[in-house]
């Protein structure tokens, strides 16, 4: 068998093993306790030349419907965008995706400066001062987000609308019993977090609150009202979880008070890939810039004077504080961020406005066909680019129809809220068309008789 | 390009300037901005760049000169296994049936996807000689909390609260003590002994009825195989805790020796280490977390399994610790492990273990002349050395990597692990050839010499890159974290 990974010829081993001063490679084992060695091979499947295993693994993804091939409502945290060709292009270039973390900044400028590019425009778009290098995702960082909350107010009550993204909610909850926080669930009405509920339960002893702007119904929450119960209290954090392509068209809500704003920039060059890798991103404010988990590019001179970039504040860091860091998180998910970050500067300032403007009017128009056909389109608030339709069957059967006839239909709400049985959530982005919009419209009219 | 500041891509924005080509507006405008309260209408657009879209290219070709992966050169960073990323990887994880697919799909939509997070994981528990395994968390740090998180519920689920301490070694990586903060542990040190090996005395010392687990890589982070490990594995399991496996460094062991069969009871997987996901300049990793039988209640849902023909996800888990991640994991770092397992199988596997190994101990021998080498057993796939020898004479390990710059390497791994002096830790991984190692090891010899002889271009270096060594203070001392318009 030819590994064609592996360079070690026989004359190489020999000369190696003969410096080494050994007689083979086995005596380089030879401290492993025979109780604990293998013996004889693994049982693995059959290895397969390049040729083989590309047909066999594309004939797996070929078992798979996939999100070009249909025509697709689903979105609840994970979107189909338009991708720009320019973004594989750039993360394909194997200087940037075969880099390690960017420890020797001589010869990582090209990084480090796309990662402080990545910064500014999180700062940008969520209206923050501050912006990490990249988290795992929207979920986990939200989970870091409230974890600081804890540790900085050194409270642990949080308040967490119940209509943030369920799966970020569990996420939440599985960090909490890790720091002993306990979670207080806001229920949410016609659509929002319930205003009163909130009042009520709101006091000193809460470390934060938690709110999802456009929120998990693609409703907008009103963030200034909110703010203002938070600010009324005492040392209460403000944390806003918050699709970024959104904020093209929506203020920030680093306009509206918000302490730590994260999210996930899966939206901007990153496909669905099933859930992963996306990146999430996390933004603060000055106030809290040692505090931020992970890493932070910032620009500073070299010996000459000539400008560059560097990791810093790393004295927040697992490597230098070890149990005392601000979070565990070492790897992130830099070579997504600089996909989101290509995404961006090539969807450029206007063109974001319009693309969020596009999400928010095919969104309209698909509501208002929706309505005309008598489908119930349920919460009337203003939205972004998702809306909630209550049809007369369960979704999943809903779902199977739609996929004969080339549609993948939107989220079964019933799922993470049993309360809303046939309830499913539509994400209508700027890739479909009118026809589209109209197709679908028409089989769900059709469904609902 | 030397020495000269590269503009940001926000200063080579010009208004007017589009690269973009949004989907047409094939439906009747709506008045949006009449529909929402003022106040929610941004006043200002987010101060994205405008470019054309071969200035885009410009750019970030531009910044990919300035920057160095493994496909540019020799990069044997400790710690990391900066090993090749094969190139069917990246061919594999853009197949459209892979890349365009909706976590929240109908699974009898997704069954190929689903068939190889199974697959992947009936490989990695063979490998690992683990009961279970979970694909969910996202990088080995995140594999060692939701661990940590599993001990933790089996404890409790024994009536068992008084667990409070996790043990790490002096020698452990950072991330080790960091994950048990995080799940709510003390953090408490057990030392190394002369060889470099945990001191089984000392852990006497430090375990009792208070310990949740022993965090520990095998070999360690030293590259030193843990001999002691069945002894290590009684006084642990004796006194009541887990054994918790770092498997950053298994590159050295595949097919030689699994830590189910050294009594581990929770292992991490890199899997952007060890199993070819590329590092992606700082991530996306993926993190597989293994268990013992008696773990596996705990593990994070949902469960994939395989019944009647059919994948499905198990969310009917009482007893797990929950989700750990959005999803099912980084699925397209997954498929890259999962290319690279069936491109190797078995035999290949252990070859890379073989190879890794024989191309540590060959530089190691190599360079125990010019350097000090702390510990004289054989190593697995990475060792130490220290440069205290090279402190004396006024040059530091820093100056070292500095200098290595210069010949067109990447530095080792420096002033890691903790318990070594002016530590360089070296992995040249199995993908290395011994050309490739021949021309570091003189390279490492030459700036020896350098320091006796001529220690300022030691201390001055690099002097061929395109910036020289940056003020970290100032950065810290006051923050610039983002560009200001001018
Ligand atoms: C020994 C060891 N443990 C844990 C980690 C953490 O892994 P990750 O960076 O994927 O979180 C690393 C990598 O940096 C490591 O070298």
């Amino acid at each position: 068998m030819e590994f064609r990974y592996l360079p070690m010829t026989e004359t190489d081993k020999q000369e190696m093993l003969d410096a080494i001063g050994v007689t083979s490679t086995e005596d380089l084992f030879s401290d492993i306790p025979s109780e604990v060695r293998v013996n004889g091979a693994l049982n693995l499947k059959k290895p397969k030349n390049e040729y083989q295993l590309k047909k066999e693994l594309t004939e797996m993804a070929n078992k798979n419907v996939n999100l070009k091939e249909y025509s697709s409502f689903l979105g609840a945290g994970v979107y189909d965008h338009f991708i720009p060709s320019v973004v594989d292009h750039v993360i394909s270039r194997s200087e940037f995706y075969t880099a390690y973390t960017p420890y020797q900044p001589e010869i990582s400028q090209g990084e480090l400066q796309a990662i402080f590019e990545f910064q500014t425009m999180i700062s940008e778009l969520t209206g923050m001062p501050v912006s990490n290098s990249s988290m795992y995702d929207g979920g986990t960082s939200l989970a870091e987000a409230v974890n600081l909350s804890a540790a900085h107010t050194k409270k642990k009550k949080i308040l967490l609308s119940k209509a943030v993204h369920p799966e970020s909610r569990a996420v939440i909850e599985s960090y909490a019993k890790g720091q002993g926080l306990e979670i207080f669930e806001i229920e949410s009405v016609d659509g929002l977090t319930d205003f009163n509920q909130l009042e009520r339960e709101i006091d000193g002893d809460i470390a934060s609150v938690v709110i999802q702007y456009p929120n998990f119904f693609g409703q907008i929450e009103p963030l200034d009202k909110i703010n203002n119960i938070i600010k009324g209290q005492k040392n209460v954090m403000f944390i806003v979880s918050s699709n970024p392509l959104a904020l093209g068209f929506l203020t920030p809500p680093g306009e509206f008070g918000a302490d730590i704003v994260v999210g996930d920039t899966q939206v901007f060059g990153i496909p669905a890939q099933f859930g992963g890798p996306h990146c999430g991103y996390f933004a603060t404010t000055k106030k809290l810039m040692r505090k931020v988990p992970g890493r932070l590019v910032g620009q500073t001179k070299d010996e000459n004077g000539v400008r560059g970039y560097v990791l810093t504040l790393q004295a927040r860091e697992q490597h230098i504080r070890r149990e005392k860091a601000t979070s565990n998180i070492c790897s992130n998910q830099a070579l997504n961020a600089l996909a989101s970050s290509v995404a961006m500067s090539s969807i450029g300032k206007h063109g974001l406005v319009q693309m969020a403007k596009l999400n928010m009017q095919k969104a309209r128009y698909a509501k208002e066909r929706l309505e005309k056909e008598n489908v119930e389109v349920v919460f009337q608030n203003p939205f972004f680019n998702e809306i909630v339709v209550k049809l007369n069957a369960p979704i999943s059967t809903v779902n199977e129809h739609l996929l004969d006839k080339g549609i993948i239909g939107g989220y079964d709400l019933s799922t993470a809220y049993p309360e809303l049985k046939n309830h499913m959530l539509v994400a209508v982005t700027e890739i479909r068309t009118k026809e589209e919009i109209d197709q679908f419209v028409k089989e769900l009219g059709d469904i609902n008789g | 390009m030397a020495n000269q500041d590269f503009p940001l891509i926000f200063e080579r924005s010009k208004e007017g300037r589009t690269s973009y080509s949004l989907p047409d507006l094939d439906v009747p405008a709506y008045d949006i901005e009449n529909e929402l309260e003022e106040a929610y209408i941004r006043k200002n657009p987010a101060e994205l760049p405008e470019l054309s879209e071969l200035d885009i290219m410009r750019h970030y070709t531009g910044l990919s000169n300035r920057n160095y992966g493994v496909d540019s050169g020799f990069y044997p960073l400790g710690s990391c296994t900066m090993k090749y990323n094969p190139k069917i990887n990246e061919d594999v994880a853009r197949l459209e049936g892979f890349s365009h697919v909706h976590p929240y799909q109908d699974p009898n939509t997704v069954q190929g996807a689903m068939e190889m997070l199974y697959d992947l994981q009936t490989a990695l528990k063979e490998i690992t000689g683990m009961h279970e395994i979970s694909l969910q968390s996202a990088a080995g740090a995140h594999g060692e909390w939701t661990a940590l998180m599993m001990i933790r519920a089996y404890h409790e689920a024994n009536g068992d609260y008084a667990r409070t301490k996790v043990i790490v070694p002096d020698s452990a990586h950072g991330t080790n003590p960091a994950s048990a903060a995080v799940a709510g542990f003390e953090a408490v040190t057990v030392k190394s002994n002369e060889n470099g090996l945990v001191d089984l005395e000392d852990l006497k010392r430090v375990v009792g009825p208070d310990t949740a687990a022993l965090m520990l890589t095998n070999p360690n982070t030293l590259g030193l195989f843990e001999t002691e490990i069945l002894e290590m594995a009684d006084i642990v399991h004796g006194a009541g805790g887990k054994l918790y496996y770092d498997g950053a460094n298994l590159n050295a062991i595949m097919g030689y020796a699994r830590p189910g069969d050294m009594g581990f009871d929770a292992v991490h997987l890199n899997l952007h280490k060890t199993f070819t996901g590329p590092h992606g300049g700082g991530g996306p990793g993926s993190g597989p977390v293994g268990v013992s039988e008696e773990l596996v209640p705990f593990l994070p849902k949902p469960v994939i399994v395989h019944k009647d023909d059919k994948y499905m996800f198990d969310y009917d888990r009482p007893q797990s610790i929950g989700r750990v991640k959005p999803y099912y994991g980084n699925f397209a770092i997954n498929l890259r492990a999962y290319t690279y397992i069936r491109t190797m199988g078995a035999e290949g596997l252990k070859k890379v273990s073989e190879y890794a190994v024989l191309n540590a101990n060959y530089m190691m021998r190599k360079l125990e002349k010019a350097y000090d080498l702390p510990f004289q057993q054989h190593c697995k796939h990475e060792f130490v050395l220290s440069g205290r020898r090279q402190k004396k004479l006024g040059v530091r390990t820093l100056d070292i990597a500095k200098r290595l710059l210069d010949f067109g390497y990447h530095p080792p791994t420096i002033y890691f692990p903790l318990n070594v002096e002016e530590s360089m830790m070296v992995e040249p991984t199995e993908t290395e050839s011994k050309e490739t190692l021949d021309g570091f090891i003189d390279t490492m010899i030459t700036i020896a010499k350098e320091v006796e002889d001529n220690p300022e271009v030691v201390q001055e270096a690099p002097h061929h890159t395109i910036v020289k060594r940056m003020d970290e203070t100032t950065a810290a001392r006051k923050p610039i974290l983002r560009y200001e318009k001018a």
